[in-house]
């Protein structure tokens, strides 16, 4: 049985459904998998979330968690998932520790009885145990959050971006700590709007307007990149870019850390582009071919070439 | 101070109590250029920004933004800014002629100018249709890229970004940028904090803030000589790493 089934969920806001969230989405999460829904703000993940958490009503389409659906069996969904909102949803007003116990009494569990699940996480922010959770810093909060997500020993962990406006030290060690919780067999699904967070998941579903535009693990998105990808470089990178994206041959340009990206409309050898390259543009070019990752794949997925 | 230098730091400090929250830094950043400001989550960034944009006055040491002193001559520093941030920028109820409209007041801007300026811009981006929309309407792609727009509507020689791509997605990413780059060719001095490591890349000079203090400050391909890293990523975590002040 599959930890989560998506159907056809369409979700619309406004009086007149003038907004779109969610344009017909299906999915399906085994039991144990690390799933990312990886999209940028405004994609509907939220609402993605907030649907399969029973927080919010479809209007239409299908979906279940563990076996159970979101609809009908919600009260039973409630008892079996942890959910870490994207906005900080504990109470400030009570000191970590009040947080963590009033969780696991709600629960019907005691922390002392599921404590090796979150002993890692918890551990790193015992010595502040007495402080009320609002006067936490940023990486704290998200690590009380994740605790008391925890606590009651969900079969479904659901993490709204909860790594956004995190820095990369701090976004590394949380990827870390999902790690080992999946290997404790929990599924998780992640959403996130960073593309280089994708290949840390097992399976990713990638998102934009309400659309998914592509399932597949994160080596299979790239396998999906059929066109071949150059990476230029050259001293005045602007200039670089300029000249070459207005030239007939070229699909696509864009800067890409220190290199640009460059797809061509047809296939070149490496000698022939050198030579359209050197016609092209004053600039000195350094010019290698490099495998895409999943940013360049969702470039070329919104842009449909 | 030369001409080139718009913004001049000297073992700028600021201490909150016991703790210090920037710590005796010193950097300049020349006209037009791009730059990068970095650093973990609680490293003081903001601090720093929060003085250099005149709204926190420092504990000790020397700093000047357009010419103007971050002690004594605040006012005019927020005259010769421009700010802009993800969390702040339009206001969602205005539409999108009124948001310009009320930051080219504030800013003391006269009705011909505001009214000119607000074609240009809507001109260029390619809004023309929707200046009387409400800003909530807008896809936030658009927005941010209109937020920018605002924030440099008075001219200023400087604008703060505060991470200003959080959420974004890559293609838009790119289109911001690009407006980035114009600014800094007509001569508008950027200073942007970011936590994407390739938009690091993109900056004419990064520094690294690690603990209250600027440990690194180089270009981007000089700082992956020293610290013998491929990629900005690793630069920023080996720098980082070194962090022993616990974020509290």
């Amino acid at each position: 049985m599959s930890a989560v089934v998506v159907e056809n969920i369409i979700k619309t806001y406004g009086k007149k459904k003038e907004v779109t969230a969610l344009n017909n989405i299906s999915f399906e999460v085994k039991p144990g998998e690390l799933y990312g829904i990886i999209g940028p703000d405004g994609a509907g993940k939220t609402s993605l979330f907030r649907i399969l958490t029973t927080l919010l009503l479809a209007d239409s389409g299908k979906a279940t968690v563990d076996g159970f659906d979101v609809v009908k069996d919600y009260k039973e969904i409630r008892k079996r998932v942890g959910y870490m909102p994207g906005k900080f949803s504990l109470y400030p007003d009570l000191s970590v520790e009040e947080n963590l116990n009033f969780f696991a009494t709600i629960f019907n569990t005691t922390v002392h009885g599921n404590y090796d699940l979150i002993k890692d996480i918890y551990q790193q922010i015992e010595p502040f145990k007495n402080r009320r959770a609002g006067k936490l810093s940023g990486g704290m909060k998200q690590k009380l959050a994740l605790s008391c997500a925890l606590i009651h020993r969900p079969s479904v962990l659901f993490l709204d971006e909860p790594t956004t406006g995190v820095d990369a030290v701090s976004r590394k060690e949380f990827w870390e700590m999902l790690k080992r919780l999946k290997e404790q067999g929990i599924t998780i699904l992640v959403s996130t709007p960073y593309m280089d967070e994708a290949g840390l998941c097992d399976k990713v579903a990638l998102i934009q307007t309400g659309k998914i535009l592509s399932i597949n693990t994160p080596h299979g998105i790239v396998d999906d990149f059929k066109k071949p990808l150059w990476a230029v470089k050259s001293a005045n990178m602007l200039h670089l870019l300029n000249q070459l994206k207005e030239k007939e041959e070229v699909e696509d340009i864009y800067p890409f850390g220190e290199y640009h990206h460059l797809i061509l409309k047809s296939q070149l050898s490496k000698e022939s582009l050198e030579q359209w390259i050197r016609n092209s543009t004053t600039e000195n070019v350094q010019l290698q071919m490099v495998r895409p990752d999943i940013e360049d794949c969702f470039i070329s997925l919104m842009k449909n070439y | 101070m030369s001409n080139d230098k718009v913004i001049t730091a000297e073992q700028l400090t600021k201490r909150f109590g016991h703790f210090t929250a920037v710590d005796h830094i010193s950097f300049d950043v020349h006209k037009g250029e791009i730059f990068g400001f970095l650093g973990a989550n609680g490293a003081g960034k903001t601090t720093a920004m929060r003085m250099l944009c005149g709204l926190s006055m420092p504990t000790s040491g020397k700093a000047t933004v357009a010419g103007f002193d971050v002690y004594k001559e605040t006012e005019k520093i927020k005259r010769n800014i421009g700010y802009m941030s993800q969390k702040f920028s339009l206001y969602d109820d205005l539409t999108v002629k009124e948001n310009m409209k009320f930051y080219g007041g504030i800013y003391g801007m006269s009705d011909k100018f505001i009214k000119e300026k607000t074609g240009y811009i809507l001109n260029h981006l390619h809004l023309e249709s929707e200046g009387d929309k409400l800003v909530k309407s807008l896809p936030l792609g658009w927005k941010q890229k209109l937020a920018f727009s605002v924030a440099i509507f008075h001219e200023p020689g400087i604008v703060f970004l505060d991470e200003p791509t959080g959420g974004v997605d890559p293609v838009t990413r790119r289109e911001f940028w690009n407006m980035i780059y114009q600014a800094s060719d007509n001569g508008i001095t950027i200073f942007v904090t970011t936590h994407y490591m390739d938009e690091a890349e993109y900056c004419n000079r990064v520094s690294i803030m690690v603990d209250g203090r600027i440990d690194a400050l180089d270009t981007p391909a000089q700082l992956k000589k020293t610290y013998e890293a491929k990629s900005m990523d690793e630069v920023f975590l080996k720098l980082a790493r070194k962090a022993t002040r616990i974020e509290i």
